[in-house]
């Protein structure tokens, strides 16, 4: 197994995300936007009161410039999918500014809507329900020339028959229905539709958290196709952190409806500076037995709080590691610790900083010689001592 | 361990495995033709080891166990071969025998937890009815035991917990209660399907944990079903990748990221996004997994494969590979012989690479000096 194969297999092509242009314009900007979501109760007779507020996203401003991929993560419930579909405005922001491709979109009416949306789409998480059973695939990715009364050149269907063969589908099964395609073939036929009126900038939710390994390598291959090809810029929301690594330019880490962190892609893998994001990465197992099994985990106790009502100060102190009574009282601000990393958290902590032996992120994976001066931290937990547990707080 | 015939379980199981699965098939028949759902399946686990079963969606994962559960439907599907549980077969026992075993001897995770909880009953009836059933324990007796299980399993201020209902619950915490409730009566064998997929990695960090911890104090026999390969290098000992009802590969964890022979393994472990390095692109394997009403003849992977070239006499197109060792615990299904399957798997995975899956650049996104990782030095 050692020795040196002499290359019989042919080696995959090897490319990178491409990296942006520096001049590339600027495609979204979001400033503080809010969406809160009242909780009603009946009260006697016919009147409901709003007696509290979902929270489910609390001021985030981020940016994305034109054929650039900004991955959104964070755990379940955190305001992610809000976020997304708020910023496309299919949920009407409760405050804040939403800026795409230089115009002002908080407050168009819906029929002023209509012409932004050949701009910006969606592409939603579940293959399944996402497509309506009753249409064929050709209605559905045709849909889009129909509401936006587009015609394009040849004809609509053949303009379908070339986005089905451009996302990989067969023209030939333009009359079949969502029912008689795979997951990752429906997910081709959400895409297809998304990208039917070439548009500049698409919210991708979840888009393969439904499918497996394979089919999901399958469809990521064919979003940064897309994108280099078109320069469309991606908000891609996922909870996966393997997957968002692979697609994303940069990287967003939500939590409770705030953001926590921002950051170029490797800075934020390799050099993250907030307490919480130690926390995710270091929770992600590794695909290889023999590093994973020497990794420690900062675990994060207990579960999420409500968004109904958030923790005072920063949210994440009841369950951060290195929360401290200041955290209570005041809100961190999003600070640029260096250029383009975005940190809000007082008491940000580097990973070499962090409890000995925990071995949290991919630094030490990149380069050999990086393995090398952290090799401490790959060595088995002897104990369970070696796990932060967070201090009540 | 409470009951004190576990212990002569203990020392029996020294012997060899606890379950051991030979030669399982499971067909349903439907109208469309009959569904080949698990095609001929062997595989043992001993105590206090983990078998983990990969494989793609549809590939026969969730039926092997429930058939080893005794939850396939027996009126509906077809199950043969057989499944030796602690010195007892369980395919040709009638549900009844196999009802006092389960809960008992052997329990199950479900990927849902609601689909075991009844969204009606508090979540501490439902405990300490789970341990009533196969023991001769007061009601008293079984709600300290319900208690004492959800505070083992995490579950904060249990003795107020212990009289919520389900819907109450965060996912997280649905799932503990369901660990804690597999766990009741101390199985010795533990079939954990899919137990965090639903579950964000914090989560699943602490679920993992916990299912280890249970499992060296009682000394269980775990199998479990997941489609990450985080997990599996994680906790398995031993794994069994499964294609089209088929186990198609079968080692020990180390030794399958380390040195995968099998093709559809290979491509799975290149398919995977990695989060400690930064992969190029990704090579996915090519295609979608077979219809189990019609498996391709020969070996059911030839359609999405991209060796058949190296085997002579189309053998790929109609011979089915057997399952046949490569080395000694190494079991491989695939014609092309074992050699230069160690070869191909170098070439395509990178050697060096601490066994590593995916092909790794290091500095990618253009920033940073572009040292290539692993490789021979
Ligand atoms: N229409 C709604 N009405 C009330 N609350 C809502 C609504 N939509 C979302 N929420 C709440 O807002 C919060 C954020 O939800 P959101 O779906 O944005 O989270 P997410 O990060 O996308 O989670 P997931 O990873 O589970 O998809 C949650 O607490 C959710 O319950
Ligand atoms: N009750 C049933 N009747 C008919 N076919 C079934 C039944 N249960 C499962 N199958 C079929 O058997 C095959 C194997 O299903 P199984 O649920 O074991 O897959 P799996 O490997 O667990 O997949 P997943 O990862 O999606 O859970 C599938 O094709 C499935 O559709
Ligand atoms: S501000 Fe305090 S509680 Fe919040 S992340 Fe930083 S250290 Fe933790
Ligand atoms: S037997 Fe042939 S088709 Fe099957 S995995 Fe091996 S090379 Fe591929
Ligand atoms: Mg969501
Ligand atoms: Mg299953």
């Amino acid at each position: 197994m050692t020795e040196m194969s002499e290359q019989t297999e042919a080696v995959p092509e090897i490319r990178e995300v491409p990296p942006v242009a520096p001049s590339a314009a600027e495609m979204l900007r979001v400033t503080d936007m809010k969406k809160y979501f009242p909780i009603r109760s009946r009260g006697f007779g016919l009147f409901s009161r709003t007696v509290g507020q979902v929270k489910a996203v609390d001021g985030i401003s981020l940016n994305l410039n034109e054929g650039e991929t900004l991955g959104l993560v964070g755990e379940s419930g955190c305001g992610k999918s809000t976020a997304g579909r708020t910023i496309l405005r299919l949920l009407t922001p409760t405050a804040g500014k939403i800026v795409v491709d230089g115009q002002d979109i908080t407050s168009l009416s819906a029929e002023k809507l209509i012409p932004f949306r050949q701009k910006a789409q969606i592409i939603f998480q579940d293959p399944y329900n996402a497509l309506n059973p009753r249409h064929t695939v050709g209605t559905i990715i045709s849909a889009p020339f129909q509401v936006q009364k587009v015609r394009p050149k040849g004809g609509v269907k053949n303009a379908v028959y070339e986005l089905m063969e451009r996302v990989g589908l067969n023209p030939e099964h333009y009359n079949r229905y969502p029912n008689e395609f795979s997951g990752g073939q429906r997910q081709r036929i959400g895409i297809a539709r998304a990208i039917a009126l070439k548009p500049r900038f698409i919210v991708a939710d979840e888009p393969v958290s439904a499918l497996d390994v394979s089919i999901q390598a399958q469809i990521l291959n064919l979003m940064r196709d897309l994108q280099e090809e078109f320069g469309i810029a991606y908000l891609f929301v996922a909870h996966d952190l393997a997957v968002v690594r692979q697609i994303s330019h940069r990287v967003a880490v939500m939590y409770l409806g705030h953001m926590m962190e921002t950051a170029p892609r490797k800075i934020i893998y390799s050099s993250p500076l907030h307490p919480y994001t130690h926390s995710l990465l270091s929770a992600v197992p590794i695909p290889d037995p023999k590093r994973q099994r020497g990794r420690g985990r900062i675990l994060l106790e207990g579960d999420l709080p409500s968004p109904i009502d958030p923790p005072s100060g920063c949210v994440v102190r009841t369950r951060c590691f290195q929360a401290q009574e200041r955290c209570a009282q005041e809100v961190p601000p999003l600070r640029e610790l260096t250029p383009g990393h975005f940190v809000a958290c007082h008491f940000p902590i580097e990973a070499k900083d962090l409890p000995k032996r925990i071995d949290l992120s991919a630094q030490g994976i990149e380069d050999s010689a990086a393995a090398d001066v952290n090799r401490d931290y790959l060595e088995p937990n002897p104990s369970d001592d070696a796990r932060v547990k967070a201090p009540g707080v | 361990m409470r009951q004190p015939d576990s212990l002569r379980v203990d020392q029996r199981a020294e012997a060899g495995p606890y379950l051991s699965v030979s030669n399982l098939v499971v067909k349903f028949p439907s109208e469309d033709g009959i569904v080949n759902a698990v095609e001929g399946v062997n595989f043992s686990v001993t105590r206090g080891k983990t078998l983990a079963i990969v494989g793609e969606s549809g590939s026969g994962k969730s039926v092997t166990a429930l058939a080893i559960m005794g939850l396939v439907n027996r009126k509906s599907a077809k199950v043969t071969g057989e499944v030796w549980l602690d010195g007892e077969e369980l395919v040709e026992k009638p549900d009844s025998g196999i009802r006092k075993l389960r809960g008992n001897k052997m329990a199950m995770i479900f990927q849902d937890p609601m689909s075991s909880l009844h969204p009606f009953y508090r979540v501490g009836a439902q405990l300490s009815e789970a341990a009533r059933t196969h023991r001769k324990i007061s009601k008293k007796a079984a709600r300290e035991e319900a208690i004492e299980m959800l505070s083992r399993v995490g579950i904060p201020a249990p003795r107020r917990r212990v009289d919520d209902y389900p819907h109450q619950l965060s996912g997280g915490m649905r799932q503990r209660v369901m660990i804690a409730m597999a766990l009741i009566n101390s199985p010795a064998l533990l079939i954990a399907d899919e137990p965090t997929t639903a579950l964000d990695v914090t989560v699943q960090a602490q679920i993992i944990d916990l299912i280890g911890q249970l499992q060296s104090e009682f000394n269980t026999a775990v199998v479990i079903i997941t489609h990450d390969l985080g997990i599996v290098a994680d906790i398995a000992d031993e794994v069994a990748v499964m294609y089209a009802g088929r186990i198609v590969e079968h080692a020990s964890t180390e030794r399958l990221y380390a040195s995968p022979e099998m093709p559809y393994t290979l491509g799975l472990l290149a398919s995977i996004p990695r989060m400690d390095r930064e992969t190029n692109r990704l090579d996915p394997i090519r295609g979608n997994p077979p219809s189990p009403l019609r498996h391709p003849d020969g070996c059911v992977f030839h359609p999405r494969c991209k060796y058949t070239d190296r085997v002579p006499n189309r053998a790929c197109f109609e011979v089915r590979p057997e399952l046949l060792e490569s080395e000694r615990n190494h079991l491989v299904r695939c014609h092309i012989p074992a050699e230069e399957r160690r070869r191909i798997a170098t070439s395509v995975l990178g050697a060096g690479t601490g066994g590593g899956a995916a092909i790794a650049t290091a500095g990618a996104g253009g920033t940073g000096p572009a040292a290539p990782v692993g490789g021979p030095a």
